[in-house]
């Protein structure tokens, strides 16, 4: 009458499909928190050893007739990269001082002066680099995938990095003198 | 004779008129219209501004932006070699809708499906000690084998 027969055996999710679902879940959560770090984190830092990466250059404004520069070909020079933008109005307080620098360092061959053009139309760019009498080397940031490398917050902004490829100074915003330039890349140059 | 020499000339001198009239025009293309500019325009952001459709957005880059598109349309460039010069110049972030790949579409819903799973898990596992207790606490005490049932069975299970 009773029924004497053992439990039939709990059926459950199989051990490795639960260990699947916990390392796919703790990825998960590892990407977003590596996601959201990257997001809190300011500008590259100075110290840092920076990656190669490739600007193309707008035509009449190449180095050397080549029409893009690789960063690592540039070791040996201090190179001063700054990001602008046509559109950008704070980018127009630094331009003439900017051109003015490259004008004094040029000659010295140890300086090397670039504009990464950020989220802007090539026609608007060259009228701004005619009307601020830019010529050192400049070109789009295709995919803005150089102002992701620094992670920059806006434009302008300027990196000086040394000889050996280290960033040793960022400065955020426009400058407000020729001497802000100047200091920085003596320094490099001491 | 003279008359109809007089129509040959002034026929003539009507479609040469005509020709360089219309020289330019050709030439030039048709302009593209604010709504030609703005269907495409909408299906893009603006790079530099929060959550902005090009077509809606004030600033002075996305006039420029938008004027990119006006000289692309008149050069005859379609809507995805627009869009696609977009995405190589600015990135993919300019796109209303993310690119069609597997992995945008695969990740989320297998996470929902996943965590859907946790949960349900999780929730039955919390529930099922308090119903086994609960059932405990309820379930009447079994009474003790009475000893005449006990007999009883025996012996009806020996007429079978």
């Amino acid at each position: 009458m009773t029924d004497t027969s053992p439990p039939a055996p709990r059926r459950g999710v199989p051990l490795w499909a639960q260990i699947i679902i916990w390392v796919f879940l703790v990825g998960l959560l590892a990407i977003v928190a590596l996601g959201l770090r990257r997001a809190q984190q300011g500008t590259v830092q100075p110290g840092q050893a920076i990656d190669n990466f490739t600007l193309p250059l707008y035509s009449g404004y190449e180095l050397d007739g080549k029409s893009e520069i690789q960063f690592d070909d540039l070791r040996g020079k201090v190179v001063v990269i700054n990001f602008w933008a046509s559109w950008c109005k704070p980018c127009e307080q630094e331009a003439a001082e900017l051109q003015q620098a490259w004008t004094e360092y040029e000659p010295t061959g140890e300086v090397l002066f670039l504009g990464a053009d950020y989220v802007d139309t090539e026609p608007e760019a060259r009228v701004y680099l005619k009307k601020f009498g830019v010529t050192y080397p400049n070109g789009p940031d295709l995919a803005t995938r150089i102002s992701q490398y620094f992670r920059i917050k806006g434009v302008p902004e300027t990196y000086f990095i040394d000889k050996e490829g280290v960033l040793q100074y960022v400065q955020i915003g426009p400058f407000t003198s020729l001497e802000q330039i100047r200091a920085q890349i003596d320094t490099l140059l001491e | 004779m003279g008359s109809s020499r007089t129509i040959f000339y002034f026929v003539l001198l009507t479609l040469v008129l005509a020709g360089f009239w219309t020289i330019p025009v050709s030439a030039q293309g048709p302009t593209p219209t604010d709504d030609e500019v703005n269907r495409i325009a909408k299906q893009l952001y603006c790079p530099v501004c929060e959550s902005t459709p090009l077509d809606v957005c004030p600033t002075e880059a996305c006039r420029q932006w938008r004027d990119l598109i006006r000289s692309m349309l008149a050069e005859g460039r379609s809507e995805e070699e627009i869009e696609q010069y977009f995405v190589e110049h600015y990135g993919a972030r300019v796109l209303a809708e993310p690119p069609n790949r597997l992995a945008t579409y695969l990740v989320p819903a297998v996470a929902i499906l996943l965590g859907a799973f946790m949960l349900f898990r999780g929730f039955r596992m919390w529930m099922k000690p308090s119903i086994t207790e609960a059932g405990a606490a309820d379930a009447p005490p079994e009474p003790e084998q009475d000893p005449y049932i006990a007999k009883l069975e025996e012996e009806l299970r020996k007429q079978k």
